[in-house]
């Protein structure tokens, strides 16, 4: 139990004021920029926009600012600011398929129509430091220079639809009812048994880390199942909303989004022939190992749909779903440095006493 | 055939508004600079910001859930002559969402011939050479991967 304590106000003013000059580190160096943040530090803005479950870079990236460069206190700032906004509706479901691919691979298919596109990645990189990142250079080396005289295909078809063709793969979803709105956690509390909607909604804004060490452990054998990254792709995806003013749905802008479709082996069951299976992985921002992580996550939650057997903590639903969240993990972790001192003082008289008690028993019995 | 027309209104209005919530602010504000416009107009809804709860397909074409949301601005305004303009425009550009509404009004209007020449098209123009270079950037790192046939099969 917490009781509220009073006092401390100037040690706390105090104490900002020194965060705040902490902040700015040493005034020789020029102060950086939210812009500078989001044209500089995209990963880190992603992953804020991602885990926020906020798309806007500027906000982003100003929320970082003040964080220090902190996270996971940044997606705090990011879900709180959420909080005071209305909300005019939902947009119509993204349409992947129509995405601006500024990458897209499969691990699963060599020789894909529209080609595999590396785009702008760590992947293939000698992970040495780059030195020459640590002196100033001017602004005219620019990027530009890549240039070729190719473009992509317009619609770049989806590798596992491919799969299709030969009824190998399972459809990506079981029939759903579009006439009622997907479930909400940021509207009605988490309920179990979870439906997949809102799963994939937890695992959206879910910590990155958290879910990177439940995929990695279906990958060592606790869930056992093998998962291809059939296709990742990145790139921009017209958001559309219909105004009720209109009637009508219009394109209010663009976001980038990470998709991964994982593909595993399925040895079939009473119902379902021998085939492969789908785990889904789509969030906000270039956030590809997020995503990759999410895929695996949501096929392990699968578990009980696909009548096998539940035996490892990615598969557990109440397990995964209630201790993903980073914002709701840090608040109860953290609150444990807040002044507990009626709560400890309880626990010492309990102990003094239990002592006293056992001291009496030990001499009685000698 | 009525409602034929209809559509094609509509689909009309839906590109224009489109090209208006995707141009890039400096864009936007450079082609609006040369419009002369100083008729007054009333804002029906002053520019205010809220959120979009943007929503998903599992597997990318299945049931939706939600993913996230995105700040809007939105903003409706009415000309003299009586056309009505609405905007929502993501992120928090109050004067992108005024001026986008004013366009949507204007594009009603008479004026549609000068607005479309001298403010949709070239943000269109912009927006699709803007996407060409960003897709031939992409498609410079098309790859082919080949197997190699390791010595122990031989």
């Amino acid at each position: 139990m917490y009781v509220a304590v009073k006092g401390g106000e100037k040690a706390i003013r105090n104490a900002h004021a020194l965060f705040d000059e902490k902040r700015r580190g040493d005034v020789s160096v020029p102060e950086i920029t939210p812009d500078q943040i989001r044209e500089q530090l995209s990963f880190s803005v992603d992953r804020v926009m991602s885990e926020g479950s906020l798309y806007d870079p500027d906000l982003s990236a100003l929320a970082i600012k003040q964080a220090r460069g902190d996270l996971i206190e940044a997606i705090f700032l990011i879900r709180a600011s959420r909080t005071t906004l209305p909300r005019y509706g939902s947009s119509k479901p993204l349409d992947t398929s129509k995405m601006k691919v500024e990458r897209r691979i499969s691990a699963t298919y060599k020789d894909i129509p529209g080609g595999q596109i590396l785009g702008a990645t760590f992947d293939y990189q000698h992970r040495l430091l780059d030195f020459s990142l640590a002196e100033q250079k001017l602004p005219s080396e620019s990027v530009d220079e890549i240039q070729g005289d190719e473009v992509l295909d317009d619609k770049i078809p989806r590798v596992l639809d491919i799969l299709n063709n030969e009824g190998l793969i399972e459809p990506a979803s079981m029939e759903s009812d579009e006439s009622t709105p997907p479930p909400d956690l940021t509207r009605d509390p988490l309920d179990f048994p979870a439906t997949r909607s809102l799963r994939l909604q937890n695992l959206a804004r879910a910590d990155e880390g958290f879910l990177l060490a439940l995929g990695y452990s279906t990958q060592r054998g606790y869930a056992r199942n093998h998962g291809f990254a059939g296709e990742i792709r990145i790139g921009a995806v017209a958001v559309e909303f219909a105004p009720e003013e209109l009637g009508f749905p219009i394109e209010i802008g663009e976001i980038i989004v990470s998709e991964c479709e994982m593909i595993n082996q399925f040895k079939g069951s009473k119902s379902a022939p021998p085939q492969f299976t789908r785990g889904y992985g789509l969030a906000f921002g270039q956030v590809e190992r997020k995503v990759m992580s999410m895929a695996l996550v949501d096929r392990a939650l699968r578990a009980d749909e696909l009548g096998e057997e539940k035996i490892a903590p990615a598969q557990d639903e109440e397990f995964v779903l209630s201790h993903s969240d980073n914002v709701k993990a840090t608040g109860f972790v953290e609150h444990l440095k807040l002044p507990h001192y009626v709560d400890f003082q309880a626990e010492l008289e309990l102990v003094r006493k239990m002592r006293a008690t056992s001291q009496v028993m030990k001499e009685a019995a000698e | 055939m009525t409602q034929k027309i209809l559509n094609a209104d509509i689909q009309y209005r839906q590109q224009w508004m489109a090209v208006l919530a995707k141009a890039l602010w400096s864009n936007l504000e450079e082609m609006w600079k040369d419009i002369p416009f100083s008729s007054t107009y009333t804002l029906l809804r002053k520019p205010e910001m809220g959120l979009v709860m943007v929503e998903g397909r599992t597997g990318g074409s299945g049931a939706p859930f939600n993913l996230g949301e995105t700040t809007v601005t939105r903003c409706s305004v009415g000309l003299q002559s009586g056309e009505v303009g609405h905007a929502y425009i993501m992120g928090r550009n109050y004067q992108h969402a005024e001026i986008a509404a004013i366009c949507d009004a204007l594009m009603q209007s008479e004026r549609h011939d000068e607005i479309a020449r001298n403010v949709i098209d070239p943000l269109k123009r912009l927006a699709s050479a803007a996407t060409a270079k960003q897709s031939a950037k992409a498609a410079t790192t098309k790859v082919d991967f080949f197997t190699v046939v390791r010595g122990e099969d031989e």
